[in-house]
Formats: C-alpha cells, sequence, structure tokens
C-alpha cells in the first residue's frame, strides 16, 4: 500500500526541461513503441497457442473455443451483444455506486482514525480484518440480509473496495512532515484547517493510488455479487453465471473479455485522473 | 498587510527585549540533561547567533523561544506575537506554487486574499524571487526554495526571527549569497534575529553577537560581540579583523569540546 509507483511509465510530461520538447518527443514515440511491442508479442503467442489447443481439444472443443468463436458468436453477435453491453452498463452501475461510498467511508475513516493514536489502535484492526474476511462465503448472508438486489450488490463492492481507501488515506494523511505540522501549528490553527490545507491535499497521490485499486476491485466486487444474486437486472456476473450453466463457452468468454476490458479502462482512467489533479507537483506520479 | 517602511536608524540600535531566556534548563524523562542555566536576552536591532557541536541544545533553544517545545526549568518569555520561524529544510507546500506558499501564513492568519496577496509579491520582490511566482517548489533550486521560505516568514512582518540552520544544506556560494541578503534585510528591517548555525564563519558575517555552547548538557561557555557596522560589507569576510573572531569562536567551541 505504500507502493506510490508501481507501474513503468514512459509519458509523464518532463515539467522540469520545457525548452527540450522536440528531441524528447521523437525520444517518447519510440519508447512508447517499446512499451507497446512486448505486450503485443505475448497476446500474438497466447492467442496462437489458444488457437492451437482448441483445434487439438476436436469435438471436445466447446470447452475452449477458438479465439475468432469468441468475436463471431460472443462479441459480434446480434442477440450476445446487446445482452453483454447492458449488463455491461448494470455492473458499472453497481460498481460505480460502491466505489463513491467507499470512497466517502474509507476517507471518513482514515480521518476518523488520524485523530487519536487510541482511535487509530482501536479502528485499524478492523479495516486489516475486513481485508482478510474472505467476501466470498458472506456474499450468500448479506443476500438473506439485504435482499438480493441493488443494494446488497453494492455492499459486495464496498466491502471488497473499503480496505484500499483506508489504509491509502491514512498513510497519506501519515506522510505529513513534522517541520510541516510545525509551520501550521505555530499559527495555532485548528486542526481542520491543518487537515484541510495540510494534511488532505499531502495524502491526495496515496488516495489516488488507493482509488485505483479501489475502482478495480470494486468491478470485481460487483461482478461477484451479481454472479451469486442473479436477480433484479442482471450484470456481467449473472450473465456469466447463465452462460456457464447453459456450456456457452464462446459467449462467456466474450463477457469475461469485456469484464477484463472495463478493468483495464479502470485502471487506465484513474490513473490518467491522478496525474491530472497531482501529476504538476507529485514526482512520482505515473499511470 | 504591508510591510511597513521603518526606519533604519531606529531599528538597528538595539532595542527593547524580544525574548529573553533566564536560567533555562531541559532535562528529559530519560535523564538527558540538553540545556542548562542558559541566560540570553534578544533585543531589537540585535542579531544573535548561537554556534555549538551537534546535539548541544542549541536547535531545542529556539524551539523553546517559539512554543514547539517546553523547558523543566527557568523562564523564558517573548514579548510578541509576530515570530518568524524558518526551518531547517524550506518547509513548503509542493503543490502550492510559489506566490501561494508565500501567501500561506497570512491565510491560515485570516487575512483578506487581496492583502496576502500585496504582502505575498512585497515579500517575493525582497527576496529575489519575482519572475517565479507561479513557479512549484520542485522547479526550483535549494537556494531559491529557502527564499521562498524566508519570504513567506516575511509576510508575517515578524518582530522576532527565528532561524534553525537554515542554510545548511546549500552549497558554500548560494550560503553566502543567502546571507548577504539576511543582513541587508536585517539592516533595513531591524528586526530581532536568533540564528542557529554549525559554520563559525557564518555566525560572525551575520551576527551582532555570537554565543558560543559547550556540548551535552548545553551551557553557554562564551559572548563574542561583532563589532562590525551595519549594513555590512561582504568584504569583511576578508580582513584581519573577521579572521581574528572567527579564531576566538572556533577556539572557545574547541575547548567546550575537549
Amino acid at each position: 500500500m505504500t507502493q506510490l509507483a508501481n507501474t513503468p511509465s514512459t509519458t509523464a510530461p518532463d515539467t522540469t526541461t520545457p525548452g527540450a520538447t522536440a528531441p524528447v518527443s521523437g525520444r517518447r514515440r519510440r519508447a512508447l513503441l517499446a512499451t507497446v511491442w512486448p505486450p503485443l508479442a505475448v497476446l500474438v503467442v497466447i492467442l496462437g497457442s489458444w488457437t492451437a489447443a482448441s483445434a487439438l481439444l476436436g469435438d471436445q472443443s466447446f470447452l475452449l473455443p477458438a479465439p475468432h468463436r469468441v468475436i463471431t458468436e460472443g462479441l459480434g453477435d446480434p442477440i450476445v451483444l446487446p445482452e453483454i453491453v447492458e449488463a455491461l452498463g448494470q455492473t458499472v452501475l453497481v460498481a460505480f455506486i460502491g466505489l463513491a461510498i467507499a470512497v466517502v467511508l474509507g476517507v471518513g475513516w482514515a480521518i476518523v482514525m488520524l485523530q487519536a493514536q487510541w482511535a487509530e489502535r482501536s479502528l485499524y484492526p478492523y479495516a486489516v480484518i475486513l481485508q482478510c474476511i474472505p467476501i466470498l462465503a458472506l456474499v450468500p448472508l448479506i443476500g438473506f440480509w439485504f435482499g438480493y438486489g441493488l443494494p446488497a450488490r453494492v455492499i459486495v463492492c464496498v466491502l471488497i473496495a473499503l480496505f484500499p481507501m483506508v489504509s491509502n488515506t491514512l498513510f497519506g494523511l501519515q506522510s505529513v512532515d513534522r517541520s510541516h505540522h510545525e509551520l501550521f501549528r505555530l499559527q495555532r490553527v485548528s486542526r481542520w484547517t491543518t487537515l484541510w490545507k495540510l494534511q488532505l491535499p499531502a495524502a491526495l497521490p496515496a488516495m489516488f493510488v488507493g482509488l485505483r485499486t479501489s475502482a478495480g476491485l470494486s468491478v470485481v466486487g460487483a461482478i461477484v455479487g451479481d454472479y451469486f444474486f442473479r436477480r433484479g437486472t442482471p450484470g456481467l456476473g449473472s450473465l456469466m453465471s447463465t452462460y456457464t450453466s447453459r456450456l456457452l463457452a464462446p459467449e462467456l468468454y466474450a463477457s469475461v473479455l469485456v469484464a477484463a476490458l472495463l478493468g483495464v479502462v479502470i485502471f487506465v482512467t484513474f490513473g490518467f485522473l491522478a496525474r491530472l489533479v497531482v501529476g504538476r507537483w507529485y514526482g512520482a506520479t505515473k499511470s | 498587510m504591508t510591510i511597513p517602511a521603518v526606519d533604519p536608524a531606529a531599528r538597528t540600535t538595539p532595542g527593547e527585549t524580544l525574548v529573553e531566556f533566564r536560567d533555562i534548563g531541559m532535562t528529559y524523562e530519560t535523564g538527558t540533561t540538553a540545556l542548562e542555566g542558559v541566560d540570553l536576552t534578544v533585543r531589537r536591532g540585535e542579531f544573535v547567533t548561537v554556534v555549538g557541536p551537534s546535539g548541544c541544545g542549541k536547535s531545542t533553544l529556539l524551539r523553546i523561544a517559539a512554543g514547539l517545545e517546553s523547558h523543566t526549568d527557568g523562564t523564558c518569555e517573548t514579548s510578541t506575537d509576530r515570530v518568524g520561524f524558518v526551518f531547517q529544510d524550506a518547509t513548503l507546500l509542493p503543490w502550492r506554487s510559489v506566490r501561494r506558499n508565500v501567501e500561506l501564513l497570512a491565510e491560515l492568519n485570516g487575512l483578506p486574499a487581496a492583502e496576502r496577496a500585496e504582502a505575498a509579491a512585497e515579500a517575493i520582490d525582497l527576496v529575489g524571487l519575482a519572475g517565479f511566482e507561479s513557479s512549484l517548489p520542485r522547479q526550483l533550486s535549494g537556494g531559491m526554495r529557502m527564499r521562498t521560505s524566508l519570504a513567506r516568514s516575511l509576510t508575517l512582518d515578524p518582530d522576532l526571527f527565528l532561524f534553525d540552520e537554515p542554510f545548511g544544506a546549500l552549497d558554500e556560494i548560494t550560503r553566502q549569497r543567502l546571507n548577504d541578503e539576511l543582513l541587508r534585510l536585517f539592516a533595513e528591517r531591524g528586526f530581532g534575529g536568533l540564528f542557529i548555525t554549525h559554520s563559525v564563519a557564518e555566525a560572525v558575517y551575520l551576527s551582532t553577537r555570537v554565543i558560543v555552547m559547550s556540548g551535552r548538557p548545553g551551557r553557554i561557555v562564551d559572548v563574542v560581540d561583532v563589532p562590525f557596522d551595519l549594513p555590512r560589507d561582504p568584504e569583511v569576510r576578508y580582513t584581519a579583523e573577521f579572521g581574528e573572531l572567527v579564531g576566538r569562536v572556533s577556539h572557545s567551541l574547541k575547548e567546550a569540546h575537549a
């Protein structure tokens, strides 16, 4: 959780040398190519082995449909595609409601813990426990308690996505230097002023790290909740569950692919957002 | 808040007492004594520098004056609320531009935006940072960050200015230039200064009085008055008299350390 920069970046703007744009852009293009090629090569290898394995399975190939069938019978199918798109919308809705609640609760929880050592000592263990609980085991219980609709799904989301928000925010709030605190203390300002003008801005980079992790987990939460509850508007989870029970492999793979893409889009979006908000002053923030 | 212009003559002759330490002692719960029997007075128009070995409690003395640390014996009285404190590092907020960093203290003290903008502009001018108002701290050199920090304190128009080894991390040239500018500010504004440093030459060059402290427990072992006029010619550093004073302070330091 203390890793503020866990992904390499080649596109972070070098604000310290504004004059040297022309040679940099060429170097940047080459660097971008260098980051695009290796994963692309891996993708080709995977798709190749996948196709080969599918061909080897012969008449059992329904277990592992060839990649092109995922497109033709899954994403390209005029009946399946709208199904998946609608489910995607539902999943995104649940994930974002869950994420919003997790952010508010997580930041609030961290701020409460920041106020006193005893508060941190009494509350932090529960954040850790929350992280360790096998949420999957709790999901049916949540269904019993809160029904099988949207609220229950959102709760699953929040439970899964909360911890990174709590821990990263707390880490960020506590990362303020002693001398900065003393600078504020000398002006005899209230702790809320210190929180608002010093600790929260200082915590923003860490909060964005938490936000990005939580956003990814929130999508997982939305799919997991949906997978179990399967009532109301179906999300990607319900869809996967249905496809699995009917042995519709291409459709299943297509929905898994869409869920993975959603995760990537969210990861990139929040990375971009972090750079937009704190990248200007926080050197190590990368997307 | 505008920084009022002050008649230099009125401010360079020692005036009212700004901070007075009487028999200050500091013993920690562990039994370690950091300071013992320190008597020290800083008046307006005086620039007092404290030199001493590491861990002699000289920073503690400064922090007691600022109210950042407590003491176990004696009394410390400051007769003004306008106290500037310059930290060892620049302590700038990295998300704020130079202008917004300089405005910070006025902002925390609830000054209206127009007044603090005016005070900040004036302070930025005074430390020679005009043109860098929109820069972020990470775009500045160490010396420029320290100037920003100085400007931030200047917006308070402090009567008493406390410096906790502010130039220790800077290279020698930058340090000398900042010493010159600090002296110029002191001569112009005539605050009372209490400055902590490791550097004997810096101490003699900046001060009207140098206090030499012993190692732990920190006690005052020598007080050296510096007779050079204000404003001070940077060339004074190369005179025989300057060398003699540096020699005397170094000698006291060495004896206290032995």
